[in-house]
């Protein structure tokens, strides 16, 4: 196992009020998304603890892209990683972001 | 044919979903009233196994279960769903603790029914006793929910099936509901064939594995009180039925189902494969069963009839 | 006498021999006076049917005679066609041939399309055979490339499937062809059945150059359903105990398919199915390729693509394409082989299948190969490793998959001559400069796939591992299986590069760069190049073609599990126990 973390600045608060939001499962090349609305509005970080050791440049680049794309501010993001490939965490990501901006359900 | 999910009511949802492909949480979603799930101990608690990071494992958040409650055609209902996909759905001790305090919960209450929707291998080889000891447990707090008039049903349909443990608590439930794709055993295909022999069950052999535990067969002999075809839709409605059904527990029902189980093993002991039992039964062209569409099949368990009693 | 010295230089004991008989049959006619013969080959094939003979009841011999039928038939250093195709397997003949006694039958040069069974390569390890020429060795990739290294096996190349078969007429010519029918008649007409593949190429090739054929057969019968190889091209029969083995190698189980593929599915046939009109097409065995055939009737049909896209295919029935074919999306399928568990279905679909007067199909390699080299205007399909000049392979240091058929059906047909809106589209893109009559027509070959294959591998590299092989066994070609220049699309989830659009090497470089994703590859590309590339449209990314990544749902599959699969059918396909769960 290995841990990473990020901290990032994001441009703008993300939408909603939904207060926290799970997607995926902890599975061989699948991961599960924890988002939780508990950080100031510029801030986003995320917490990993991954299976595949050594991938810690390849994450860096996908939350990267995720940032920039997505402006998560104010979210935190807890990931307990299968080994999943750099596609389907940027897709778990996106999902996870949809869910908690949805508000409600 | 189908339209993208965002686009359709929670009901078309739950007619349209597939029970054995979807997540525990999405059965959990679309088998209650819509909205009406209240978890306890969600993942944002992280209430995760002590175990797996000795072993160098990632973990899950709700270590693999979900847990709550909910509304059930506005009734309440406590529910717990086993995620299959997360170490095959099995029981570890905090998986096992989150169960056992639902059924405690229900124990107290009383009259509030447990829906089990299993999807397990049965123990996590990693933390063997602690899982062993949670069957244990739940199997206890099984019994004394239902003493306290609690029904406890189980739906089953998962891809991890019900084994080990699982098909322990499984047998101490009110009444089981089971789709096609669904499983019930002890001892897993693999199992037996490392025990046993290839010649004695070909674990590969997946027609075999399924003619043998799968959802048709169990339903056939008793074992499984209500055949639901694979969406979360018609185990909703499957447990609705169950519900209505189940009486009240005591030991004349025991003991009844004790008769039963003994004159199944008289009539079809001598059996060497699921289709003799069928054939048994006066099932015409009884290797056909597996290829019966779910109302054909249905409506054929209906006429021979079989429930248990109490146990399986 | 200077072509003989040239090649005898390369060949087998066989063929040596066979050069020194021509340079004395030349000799002879040197001598003017000299009786020549000029039917060497007929009088020895005479000679090795005279042997087994006496071990035959007609043609027919028992099962426990097999391995003394090939003793006696067989001769050190023979070119032999021990029929492994990609599906149909002669196993009871490969078992018979492992068996024999060395000092009777040894050093075989192996020449077939399929290395598939252990047995293919237990030969080489005991010396009944030394040299081999095939096409395709999937479950025995990895061992395959361990003996190479071993030196157990003398290589002569890795073909393709067209190109072996048009060996077998040239240089390759069997001796004796080892096949695998499903049933014969007493005079030894053959019915091969939906799994015809191969066979009428091989036998086609033996019996007309005075070589034996012998072929297992599942049973005898009286009348043979309808006559595939007639009997005067069949020497000795053996009937077999237990049917020909048959993988069912193209089930993809719905319940696999992943968002990701779903995605790259989704760009696919908006991006590449629907702005050429693709209807002529060859689909690889990939799951991204099963996720368009299920995403056909659904995202397909919303798109209004029915009948415009997808309609003629030269295919293996692939059970994925149930949906499809059920909805009236297709008109006609020519497959290479069958598939386990479609027989029934594909009798009760006669419009759409090749058929036979006694209703089964009828499939056959090397016409169908044809078809889709010639008649087709699209491939996709998936590999294992594409560099930065778009090669691709699916060779890789410990694993020699062979070919197939993805080269004949990824590559550009020189030759073709007939016009159709995509190939002239493609040509048009590739060299917009050229007067339209003198401008060839292209291709399309797509390569789909993820960014990242199983365990994490890239599939994006920049060398190809087959490279690397080739150096280490010093080969003079690199087992490539789609040359970049034949190329002219690459699907990933993180969009299309259009190849076809790229001007210089170096933009081609960066088009595929940019749909590399996070690989090493994708992440050393040249940003603003890239960005400039995407306002060309040489790349697309999903929302450029109006694709929400978070829509590519596993709902959207018209079919989400091989059970789905058995109700479109209506119950005719019938899927082998290992793809049930129930």
């Amino acid at each position: 196992m290995e841990d990473l973390n990020f901290q990032h600045r994001a441009r703008a608060r993300a939408g909603g009020t939904r207060q926290s939001a799970i997607v995926g499962v902890v599975a061989s090349g699948n991961l599960e998304v924890l988002v939780e609305r508990s950080l100031p509005d510029a801030d986003c970080a995320l917490e990993i603890k991954t299976a595949a050791v050594g991938f810690g440049e390849v994450w860096s680049a996908v939350i990267d892209d995720f940032v920039e794309r997505y402006s998560p501010g104010g979210l935190k993001f807890s990931i307990n990683d299968g080994g999943a490939r750099p596609d389907t965490v940027s897709l778990r990501l996106a999902q996870a972001v949809r869910l908690i901006e949805g508000n409600g359900q | 044919m189908i339209a993208p999910l965002k686009d359709i009511i929670p009901a078309e949802r739950a007619r349209s979903t597939s029970f054995n492909e979807a997540s525990a949480r999405t059965r959990l979603e679309l088998l209650l009233d819509a909205g009406s799930f209240v978890e306890f101990i969600g993942p944002e608690q992280r209430e995760v196994s002590p175990h797996l990071r000795i072993f160098d494992l990632p973990e899950q958040f709700d270590d693999g279960i979900v847990v709550g409650h909910g509304r059930l055609d506005g009734s309440p209902v406590f529910v717990a769903a086993q995620e299959g996909r997360f170490m095959g759905g099995a029981f570890g001790e905090v998986h096992g603790a989150k169960l056992t305090g639902l059924l405690r919960a229900a124990r107290e209450i009383g009259s509030i029914p447990v829906l089990i929707l299993f999807d397990t291998g049965g123990v996590r080889l990693q933390e063997a006793n602690a899982g062993e000891l949670a069957i244990a447990e739940i199997m206890r707090a099984v019994m004394e929910a239902r003493i306290a008039g609690a029904k406890v049903i189980g739906l089953i349909g998962g891809r991890s099936g019900c084994y080990g443990g699982g098909g322990l608590i499984a047998g101490c439930c009110s009444a089981l509901a089971v789709s096609e794709p669904g499983r019930i055993a002890v001892s897993g295909p693999e199992v037996i064939e490392t025990n046993r022999g290839v010649e004695e069950f070909d674990s590969r052999d997946r027609a075999l594995v399924w003619r043998t535990m799968g959802g048709k067969h169990r339903r056939l002999l008793g074992a499984a009180d209500v055949f639901a075809d694979d969406t979360v839709q018609d185990f909703r409605e499957a447990a609705l039925e169950l519900l209505s059904l189940v009486g009240p527990f005591g030991l004349d029902g025991l003991r009844a189902e004790q008769a039963r189980l003994a004159d199944r093993l008289r009539s079809f002991g001598g059996c060497e494969d699921a289709v003799d039992i069928w054939t048994a039964e006066g099932i015409a062209h009884a290797e056909r069963v597996p290829e019966l569409s779910a109302d054909l099949f249905i409506a054929l368990a209906n006429r021979i009839g079989r429930t248990s009693r109490d146990a399986r | 006498m200077s072509v003989i010295e040239k090649t005898a230089a390369v060949v087998t004991p066989s063929e040596a021999r066979q050069s020194a008989d021509a340079a004395a049959q030349i000799e002879r006619r040197e001598g003017a006076k000299v009786m020549t013969s000029w039917q060497t080959g007929r009088a020895a094939r005479d000679a090795r049917i005279a042997a087994g003979a006496g071990l035959a009841h007609g043609k027919i011999v028992e099962a426990k005679d097999a391995t003394r039928l090939l003793e006696a038939v067989i001769r050190p250093g023979d070119r032999v066609c021990l029929e492994g195709d990609n599906q149909k397997q002669a196993d009871l003949l490969s078992r018979a041939l492992l068996a024999v006694d060395l000092s009777r039958v040894k050093d075989l040069h192996m020449v077939q399309s399929g290395v598939v069974l252990p047995e293919h390569l237990d030969l080489f390890d005991r010396g009944v055979a030394k040299r081999l020429d095939y096409a395709y060795s999937g479950p025995q990739s990895a061992r395959i490339a361990r003996m190479l290294f071993g030196g157990k096996i003398e290589l002569g190349a890795v073909h393709t499937y067209l190109e072996l078969f048009a060996r077998y007429f040239i240089d390759l010519t069997p001796h004796v062809a080892l096949i695998a029918a499903v049933s014969a008649d007493r005079e030894g007409n053959l019915y091969t059945g939906p799994n015809t593949e191969d066979t009428p190429t091989v036998v086609e090739a033996t019996a007309f150059k005075d070589g034996v054929v012998i072929a297992q057969v599942n049973e005898i019968v009286e009348k043979v359903p309808r006559v595939d190889i007639p009997a005067d091209r069949v020497q000795f029969i053996v009937e077999s105990d237990k049917p020909f083995f048959v993988e069912p190698l193209f089930t993809r189980d719905p319940a696999a398919i992943t968002e990701g593929q779903i995605l790259t599915a989704m760009l696919a046939i908006k991006g590449i199915y629907a702005p050429y009109g693709v209807q002529r097409l060859n689909h690889g065995i990939g799951f991204s390729t099963a996720a368009i055939e299920l995403l056909l009737p659904t995202f397909g049909e919303r798109l209004g693509l029915k009948g415009l896209i997808a309609t003629h295919f030269a295919l293996n029935p692939h059970p994925a394409l149930i949906p499809a074919i059920e909805s009236g999306w297709v008109r006609q399928i020519h497959s290479f082989g069958s598939e386990v568990g479609m027989d029934e279905y594909i009798r009760a679909r006669s419009d759409v299948y090749f058929t036979g007067p006694d209703g089964s199909l009828r499939s056959n390699r090397a016409f169908c190969q044809t078809a889709g080299l010639y008649a087709c205007d699209m491939f996709i399909g998936s590999t294992l490793q594409i560099d930065l000049q778009g090669n691709s392979s699916t060779v890789t240091t410990s694993r020699i998959a062979g070919f197939g058929g993805a080269p004949n059906m990824g590559a550009d047909a020189r030759g073709r001559r007939h016009p159709s809106e995509p190939w002239l589209k493609a040509g048009a893109e590739a060299d917009p400069d050229s007067p339209a009559p003198l401008r060839r027509g292209r291709k399309l070959v797509v390569q789909i796939g993820e960014t990242f294959g199983d365990k994490n591998v890239p599939l994006f590299v920049e060398k190809l591992e087959a490279i690397e092989l080739a150096e280490k066994l010093k080969l003079e070609l690199a087992p490539v299986m789609i040359y970049g220049d034949d190329v002219t699309h690459i699907v990933t989830e993180e969009g299309l590069a259009n190849l076809l659009l790229c001007r210089t090497a170096q933009e081609r470089e960066q088009a595929i760069r940019g749909v590399a994703g996070y690989t090493d590859v994708g992440r050393r590309r040249d940003r603003n190049m890239v960005a400039c590339l995407r306002e060309r449209g040489v790349i697309r990314r999903p929302e450029d073609l109006g694709i929400n990544p978070l829509d590519a749902d596993r709902s959207l599959l018209a079919a989400r599990s091989i059970k789905d699969l058995v109700r479109w059918s209506g119950g005719l396909y019938s899927p082998p126990s290992k793809f049930r769960n129930w």
